[in-house]
């Protein structure tokens, strides 16, 4: 079989991949003298009590090295006579499972390592599902470290009974075990001796031999749109990568999601001009009439595409931060970004048994089934009939990592469209939509502390931030929601329970609120932190009482003294001071920019 | 129906495809031009790839002042002929200090190269920053992502890089963050010389063999490029017919006793090499293993 083939090495811990692909390269003479003469002055100092390790050959990272394991992907080029080879050596770990992921999303092939001594682990089946999932069709089993076996051909049968069962679950367009030693090299380039009981090819040959270019099927031109050029008034072009069919001059093409139609003028193929270009091709195509296309547009030849805002699709969570229904975030597809909310998450499938369980939320390395939904209609298809225009990303708005991975299973229509109507919009929805976290900063104490001081600055700070906000201000509150209340006992506890109600709607709404009142009381406190719930961030704002009176921004202490203003907090009236307060300023020690930083760090906002 | 695209073909989509994503994604990118045969062939792409328009972003070269004589003359005729913006900085303090090869080893490539980058990328502003880096090069480049996100200072983590699944790349930043791309991550040595050869694309004359001054220094072939080159006891200049596999500063570029005079040559020769291209660096030989990942992470490319 001639042709590239991409492929990946996986499984689980120490059954040892990169050690496979090492051994590999090393006996068929693949790699250059220097890297041999390196990877023999290694291994001297290495744990094999100086025979060659051949795992160092891959292991790049001096974090891999120290730690004997593999952390990221390796990448590594090879020819045989026969083909060219690239192949992708993943970690095994469980906690690197996402960095597995991204060299199975880039290969047609998976070589899965399974230990013979311990058989199909968790982590072995999880890495079949993510190679099934990202789609690949093509599977290799290298049962190995069958020296330690002693080459027994029933460990090897068992074993392979259970890959068999496992793989009831897929569709597989190729599949073969093979009994290996990555360390020996058994049955890697050449057929071993020591299992006779075998009667297939050793690895290398396999993966030379192998077709994968599977029966394509009379796909249609399909183009989603990169860039338009327009260097002068003369010449506008579409740019982008021709992901399915083929296109000639003169064909008349629809624009999606406009369904307009326009004739192709010209066309470019990796800037030359040409009468076709097909699957694969760097593409710029000059259309006969003005359009409105834009970069996320598709370009296709037949008008059979879904353009919608809803669909059903399986995930790779790969975020250390939990999925939950309604939360907010970037989706990539094809060329188009877009903002997209996970609606319901339908299941989680067990990695051991394949099991559908219903969840609360996804974790990482979880792989889920859920529906999603996008700010505005996008074109899409199903991954098995357009993988370019059937495979996603989502980034995490808050930190921009790339939280999941996923593959498009339907679109759904209106009138699939149950879920939405069924889902409450929550606070986590709108919140979502402001990319933030709703919470309430409560600053309390003595009048004259500052307390409005930080808060203004804070709330200048977060807006800055692209945060949303709101300050409640104890005395802009008296003004208006609260004119009716004095300054008994009990008008003070409804005074207070009122600014508590109304951050709490506010947090509802999704914002983020300042409040600052003296709240001198602590039960009124507590009051206030049980119906606000856990976004509940209390900052005591401690400054002496000399120094407030010395402050008096508003001559209240001095009228309190004089007596005209009774139960003034601090003169004859008490405050109590919070015993455990989320955070503690000291605005006679650091200056308002550094406590606004500390809140700001410390309530993570 | 046409036939099916070749192995060059694949690799020349997939780099026009990257560069494309960049420009329409990123807001202010610049491409890394060294001069050698990699920025050649990166510089070819970004004309094919926007064509008839020009690439869309200038080009950066920075100079060590310590570059090959015919590097220098190259790089000036190409930006004339081509039209390209190109950017030139030096590390204006490290040339004041006297920062050279030959007294400052691993310092010089610290202060006049990754030194030098960084305050080049801060001065203009670029959020994206295209370099020639191949997986085959070298070990850490082979673990590193094509968007390889990099921090307010530049750097690298190797043990958190993004996820970057089939050819959806992530390129949100915030401010002060940056990406360094490498459209041709995918390619090697071979793949860098055969598409040269069929695009017929034009390499600074150093990498075809050709009688030059050299000395014999530790097992490396250096040329005497101009007359800052500092001999070492017992060390004679001799003229041999050598051709140089990497570009780089002369004082640390090993060349190789070659005959391969055309590019048909060079092909042939690459294709039955024992050794790596990177033997001939002096710089990686310098830390021993693991040294490419050190300056990586310290915002080398």
């Amino acid at each position: 079989m001639s042709g590239l083939l991409k492929f990946i090495t996986c499984g689980s811990v120490d059954d040892g991949k990169s050690t496979l692909i090492g051994h590999m390269l090393y006996d068929a003479k693949l790699i250059y003298a220097d890297q041999k003469n390196s990877l023999i002055l290694d291994s001297r100092v290495g744990s094999r009590g100086g025979k060659v390790d051949y795992s160092l050959l891959l292991d790049g990272l001096m974090a891999e090295r120290e730690q004997g394991i593999t952390i990221d992907a390796a990448y590594r080029y090879f020819n045989t006579e026969k083909r060219s080879f690239i192949v992708a050596d993943t970690p095994g770990h469980e906690e690197y499972t996402r960095n597995m992921a991204v060299g199975a999303s880039f290969a047609d092939l998976a070589v899965i390592l399974v230990d013979a001594s311990k058989g199909l682990l968790s982590q072995t089946r999880r890495h079949v599902r993510i190679c099934a999932l990202m789609g690949i069709r093509h599977f290799v089993f290298a049962v190995n470290k069958m020296d330690l076996a002693g080459y027994q051909e029933k460990v090897f049968r068992a074993i392979a009974y259970d890959i068999e069962k496992l793989m009831l679950e897929f569709t597989s367009d190729s599949r073969a075990i093979m009994p290996v030693s990555a360390v020996e090299g058994d049955n890697i380039t050449e057929v071993s001796l020591k299992t006779p009981w075998y009667q297939g090819k050793p690895l290398l040959a396999y993966l030379e031999d192998i077709d994968v270019s599977g029966k394509k099927a009379d796909s249609t031109f399909v183009m989603p749109i990169q860039r338009v050029s327009r260097p002068h008034a003369e010449f506008r072009g579409f740019q982008g990568q021709a992901a399915g069919g083929s296109l000639q001059t003169g064909d008349t093409v629809f624009i999606l999601p406009s369904h307009e139609t326009a004739k192709v003028n010209k066309l470019l193929a990796a800037g030359r001009e040409t009468g076709e270009v097909t699957a694969g091709q760097a593409v710029t195509v000059v259309l006969d009439r003005e359009t409105d296309i834009s970069r996320g547009c598709v370009l296709v030849k037949e008008d059979h595409f879904p353009v919608c805002r809803l669909f059903r699709a399986n995930l790779l969570w790969m975020d250390d931060t939990e999925l939950v229904e309604g939360r907010n975030y970037l989706m990539k597809l094809g060329t188009k970004v877009v903002p997209a909310t996970v609606l319901k998450l339908h299941y989680r499938t067990d990695v051991n048994t394949g099991d559908r369980i219903p969840p609360k939320y996804g974790r990482k390395n979880d792989i889920l089934n859920c529906d999603i939904s996008l700010s505005e209609k996008v074109v899409l298809n199903s991954f098995e009939n357009c993988p370019e225009l059937g495979r996603f990303i989502l980034i995490n708005r808050v930190t921009d990592m790339t939280s999941a991975c996923g593959t498009i299973c339907h679109p759904l229509r209106r009138s699939d469209n149950l879920t939405w109507q069924n889902l409450d919009v929550t606070r986590e929805i709108r919140a979502g939509g402001l990319n933030q976290k709703p919470c309430t900063i409560w600053f309390t104490g003595l009048s004259g502390a500052g307390k409005s001081t930080i808060a203004n600055a804070l709330e200048k700070a977060l807006v800055s931030m692209g945060r949303h906000t709101m300050l409640l201000d104890g005395d802009n509150v008296r003004m208006g929601l609260n004119r009716d209340l004095g300054f008994s006992e009990r008008d003070r506890v409804e005074n207070i329970r009122r600014i508590a109600e109304t951050a709490k709607l506010m947090n509802d709404a999704g914002l983020i609120v300042l409040a600052a009142a003296i709240s001198p009381f602590s039960s009124d406190r507590k009051n206030a932190r049980a119906i606000i719930g856990g976004v509940f961030f209390e900052v005591y704002v401690d400054t002496s009482l000399e120094e407030c009176e010395q402050r008096d921004v508003k001559g209240l202490y001095k009228k309190a003294r004089l007596g005209k203003l009774p139960n003034f907090t601090g003169v004859d009236s008490p405050y109590e001071i919070p015993e455990n307060p989320e955070l503690t300023v000291f605005t006679e020690r650091n200056s308002v920019e550094e406590i606004v930083e500390l809140i700001i760090q410390r309530a993570g906002l | 129906m046409m036939e099916e695209l070749t192995h060059l073909d694949k690799l020349e989509a997939e780099a026009i495809y990257i560069l494309r994503e960049v420009a329409a994604e990123c807001e202010k990118p610049v491409m890394l031009y060294s001069i050698g045969k990699d920025s050649s062939v990166m510089l070819h792409l970004a004309q094919k790839a926007f064509y008839p328009e020009k690439p869309p972003f200038p080009f950066l070269h920075i100079d060590t002042t310590w570059k090959f004589k015919e590097m220098i003359a190259f790089r000036d005729r190409t930006a004339r002929e081509k039209g390209m913006e190109l950017l030139v900085y030096t590390n204006k303090d490290g040339l004041r200090q006297g920062i050279n090869p030959f007294d400052h080893g691993s310092a010089y490539t610290d202060i006049m190269k990754t030194q030098a980058l960084k305050q080049a990328l801060d001065k203009y502003g670029f959020t994206a920053a295209f370099g020639g880096g191949r997986r085959d090069e070298e070990k850490s480049r082979a673990k590193e992502r094509i968007f390889s996100f990099r921090n307010e200072a530049h750097a690298w983590d190797p043990k958190n890089q993004r996820p970057e699944m089939w050819n959806l790349y992530n390129t949100v930043l915030k401010k002060g963050e940056s990406m360094r791309v490498f459209p041709l991550s995918n390619w090697t040595e071979k793949d860098i010389w055969q598409y040269i050869c069929r695009e017929r694309i034009e390499i600074v004359p150093l990498y075809f063999a050709k009688e030059r001054p050299v000395v014999y220094r530790d097992g490396v072939i250096i040329m005497v490029d101009d007359e800052r080159m500092r001999l070492m006891p017992g060390e004679k200049i001799q003229m041999k017919k050598v051709r140089f596999r990497t570009l780089g500063c002369y004082p640390l570029t090993g060349a190789v006793e070659s005959d391969a005079e055309t590019l048909e040559d060079i092909v042939d020769e690459t294709l039955g090499a024992v050794s790596s291209e990177r033997t001939s660096r002096v710089i990686d030989k310098d830390a021993g293993s693991g040294s490419m990942e050190r300056r990586k992470r310290e915002g080398y490319f």
